[in-house]
Parts: structure tokens; C-alpha cells; sequence
């Protein structure tokens, strides 16, 4: 396809390693922000092409592993309320809440429809007039504006059985709280290329300079994601702390401005925790008073108070690059995609999902128990 | 959850935001998908879908220019070769 395939030419991804491997004088360590990178790299064996020149820590990108248990609690609430029908991503159902997931709830009656789209889930209230159509809204930058335009639609159709559950996160103030931990052992940062194609990436010349630190836009095609490596590299080699768009055919410095504009008319920034991370300071988006009469926690009576949850699963860890999903006691084990202790493991864009699919789980110089 | 796709632009349907609407062609697949947030795009530019939602208007040129510079620059071999260095 076009402007598809020749990102993923082996040729020109081969000559591109030998490009980093000449670049690199060291091992250096990067992080890929976003999930979506995390699986391109593993699906291409990217990271153990490279395995020598760089270590790639894998990011916080991922929304569906930061929403809270409660939000999840909350969704799973609202499906079993008679009269309603909760709509959402695919890749939220099976994440675990306080005690069960969307799906299991399923179990027990809960009303779900799977979206591809929240506009999708306006068109649904549209055409069950009687049903409480509720979107559970994931997702960073690049989702937010979609959310955004399906709360601006049911505005202006005056829709009175619309309304959304937000859990929408914000990706630079995840990217500096890993970048200010005292043990942050990232070099250099690949940034989302599709956040970044909404938010532009101005604000990142304020963290690069802050924290000593290149940061490169980075795609998520093969070749996309070796220029970012390779271009981090060079930085890197240079002592340089630029910020260096790699993802030009989608990015601008300002970014999406139409985009911007309607996050800015639907949304306010806010603190929000993160699931595994913790609270997040501007972290999140909520509703503008403007929309809050689209607000499910508010229409509802939903209580805001986030409870605590006695996670085994390690996502904190392993979404700040602290452990490799590898090096998870559950890895493999007690955690797998049919049976997760926690969202890293479901989504599609979850580290540990991607090793799982994608690593060899036996060592090669182990040889299989007989 | 943030990966998106580009498709072009078949036609457009409607152009009231934040209704704005176009059918968009992926590999032969024709989707309506809402375009609010690039409303300058024309019949047969490419852009970049998420969640049903049109993020961005593709620069094919950009494209076509960083892919020629890597081909060029990168591998010594292909410098000063206009040419498509897969002939």
C-alpha cells in the first residue's frame, strides 16, 4: 500500500542498522513511549537486532494498562445497571478491575458493545433512544480528539442518553516523572508519533533541556522506528539534547491545530492516577464544565474516590523501564493473555503482551526439560 | 491503541462540524470516517485514521523525500542515483 509499504522495505531497514551500529560508539539506553512502538519493535525484532548498540526500555504508553481498577469498577457498574449499555474498545474488556474484568461481567449480565469508534457509540444513542448509551473513553492525545468530537456531536443533537466515562491520559507528564526518578536510566526518549501528531512537540524542548536529553519523533513502521533510533543515536553521540522530528509525513511542530482547538473546547487538564504509576500531576483529562452534563460519573452518582489496589501484577515496574516484563516472577506463568494479573499483559499494546507473543521464552543456551 | 492507518480520500459527505464526514478508501476498504480535525484535505489526499477519527493530512512529498534522502545518504552505494535504487 502506499506510503505503507516502502516503510517496511528490508533493504533499506538493513542498511539502516548498519547506519546505528556505525553511529553507536557505545551501548546507549532509549525508551519508546508509546505501546504501539513496543509491539512494532519486538514484532520486527528490532530490539534484538540491535541488541549490542542499544537497550530499548519500554515506556508508559500504553492507556488501557494506566487506567485505574476504579474506572474499570465503575464501567462494570454502569453495564449492569438495567437500561444501559456500556460501549467501549476492544482492548478494555479483558482488563482486570478491582476483582473482575468487563468480560466477566458479561458473565453475570452486563450490557457491552465493543467500538471501533466513540462516534460509533453515538450513533448507538441515537438509535436506542431508551438505553443509557455510556462510552468508557481510553486512550492519550490520539484518541482524546475523537472522544472529544463524539461529546461535541451529542451537544449539539442534545442527545439525553449519551454520556462518557473518561479515563483520557496525557503523555509528557508520564514522560517526565520517568525522566525525574533519581534511577532513570534513559539516554534518550522516542516519542509518540501519533500523540504527537495532535500535540505537536514544542513542549518537549523544555523537558530535553530540563533533563539533558534528546528526544526524537519517532513512527511506528520498521523504518520509522530505526530513523528514530538512529537519529537519537546520533544526538546521543553529539551531546546533543535536541528535539528531532523523525515522523515528518505526519508531525508538525504545532501539531493538529483543529485537533487542539477541540480538545480545548471539550477538555481541561487535571491530575489523575495512573494505574501502576500513581497520582500523575496534569496527567489526565476530564470534562469542561461546559460538557459536564456528559459526565457518567457525575449523571450517575458515581463515587471519585479511587481506591488502592493490591495489584500483583507489576506494571509500575515495567511501564518506567525499571524490570523487563521478563523479569516478572509471573511472566509467562501465573500471568499469561488468557489469565492476566494486570492490563501489561492484555492489551495489545502492553509490554508484556508483546513479549509474550513476540520473545522466544526459552533461553537459547537452556535446553527444554526432559 | 494509538496506531492509525492512512487511507485516501474518496469523497467528501458532509461538512458541518463537528459532523464532518468522508468516505475513506484503506487498500479497498471504504469507511466513513469523521474529519473535523483536518477539514482541508481534499479528494484524494492521504490521511491518517484513529478510532474513526482523521488525525492528520499525510505529506506524501515529505514522505517521498525522507525516503529518497535515506536511500541516498544512508548507503553510500545509491549516492547521486536518482533512480528508484530497487532496479
Amino acid at each position: 500500500m502506499k506510503l505503507i509499504d516502502e516503510f517496511r522495505d528490508p533493504a533499506l531497514a538493513r542498511q539502516l542498522v548498519e547506519s546505528i551500529r556505525g553511529a553507536a560508539t557505545r551501548r546507549w539506553t532509549l525508551m519508546e513511549v508509546c505501546g504501539g512502538q513496543t509491539h512494532g519493535l519486538l514484532r520486527h525484532g528490532i530490539d534484538e537486532e540491535l541488541r549490542d548498540v542499544v537497550e530499548l526500555l519500554h515506556g508508559p504508553g500504553c492507556p488501557v494498562c494506566v487506567t485505574p481498577a476504579t474506572v474499570i469498577d465503575h464501567a462494570i457498574e454502569l453495564a449492569l445497571r438495567p437500561g444501559f449499555l456500556l460501549t467501549t474498545f476492544g482492548d478494555m474488556l479483558r482488563v482486570p478491575g478491582s476483582d473482575r474484568s468487563l468480560m466477566q461481567a458479561q458473565a453475570e449480565g452486563a450490557n457491552l458493545q465493543m467500538v471501533y469508534s466513540p462516534l460509533d457509540a453515538v450513533k448507538l444513542a441515537q438509535e436506542l433512544p431508551s438505553t443509557q448509551v455510556v462510552f468508557f473513553a481510553v486512550g492519550f492525545e490520539t484518541t482524546a480528539p475523537a472522544t472529544a468530537i463524539a461529546v461535541s456531536q451529542a451537544q449539539a443533537l442534545d442527545l439525553p442518553n449519551f454520556s462518557v466515562l473518561t479515563a483520557h491520559v496525557r503523555v509528557e507528564p508520564a514522560m517526565e516523572a520517568i525522566a525525574q526518578a533519581e534511577d532513570c536510566r534513559v539516554n534518550g526518549f522516542l516519542a509518540a508519533g501519533h500523540v504527537c501528531t495532535i500535540t505537536g512537540y514544542d513542549q518537549y524542548y523544555r523537558l530535553a533541556q530540563r533533563y539533558r536529553m534528546p528526544i526524537v519523533v519517532t513512527g511506528f513502521e520498521p523504518i520509522d522506528l530505526l530513523v528514530g533510533i538512529l537519529r537519537c543515536l546520533q544526538l546521543l553521540e553529539q551531546g546533543s539534547t535536541e528535539v528531532v522530528n523523525a515522523y515528518t509525513r505526519s508531525v508538525r511542530p504545532a501539531g493538529n491545530v483543529a485537533a487542539k482547538e477541540i480538545l480545548q473546547q471539550v477538555f481541561v487538564i487535571a491530575d489523575q492516577p495512573w494505574r501502576g504509576l500513581g497520582e500523575v500531576p496534569l496527567g489526565g483529562l476530564i470534562l469542561a464544565p461546559k460538557f459536564r452534563r456528559f459526565d457518567a460519573v457525575d449523571r450517575f452518582g458515581l463515587e471519585r474516590t479511587s481506591i488502592a489496589v493490591e495489584d500483583e501484577c507489576q506494571s509500575g515496574a515495567v511501564m518506567s523501564g525499571r524490570i523487563r516484563p521478563t523479569q516478572c516472577p509471573h511472566f509467562g506463568s501465573r500471568c499469561t493473555p488468557q489469565s492476566p494479573l494486570g492490563a501489561p499483559m492484555v492489551s495489545t499494546e502492553g509490554a508484556c503482551s508483546a513479549y509474550y507473543r513476540y520473545s522466544n521464552l526459552v533461553p537459547l543456551n537452556t535446553s527444554p526439560a526432559s | 491503541m494509538c496506531l492509525a492507518i492512512p487511507g485516501h480520500v474518496v469523497r467528501w459527505l458532509r461538512r458541518d462540524p463537528p459532523f464532518c464526514e468522508a468516505e475513506v478508501d484503506f487498500l479497498g476498504v471504504r469507511r466513513v470516517c469523521n474529519l473535523s480535525c483536518v477539514p482541508e484535505a481534499q479528494v484524494a489526499d492521504y490521511v491518517i485514521v484513529h478510532a474513526g477519527v482523521a488525525i492528520s493530512l499525510m505529506d506524501a512529498a515529505v514522505a517521498h523525500q525522507l525516503l529518497e534522502e535515506l536511500r541516498s545518504i544512508e548507503n553510500p552505494v545509491n549516492r547521486g542515483e536518482p533512480g528508484d535504487p530497487h532496479e
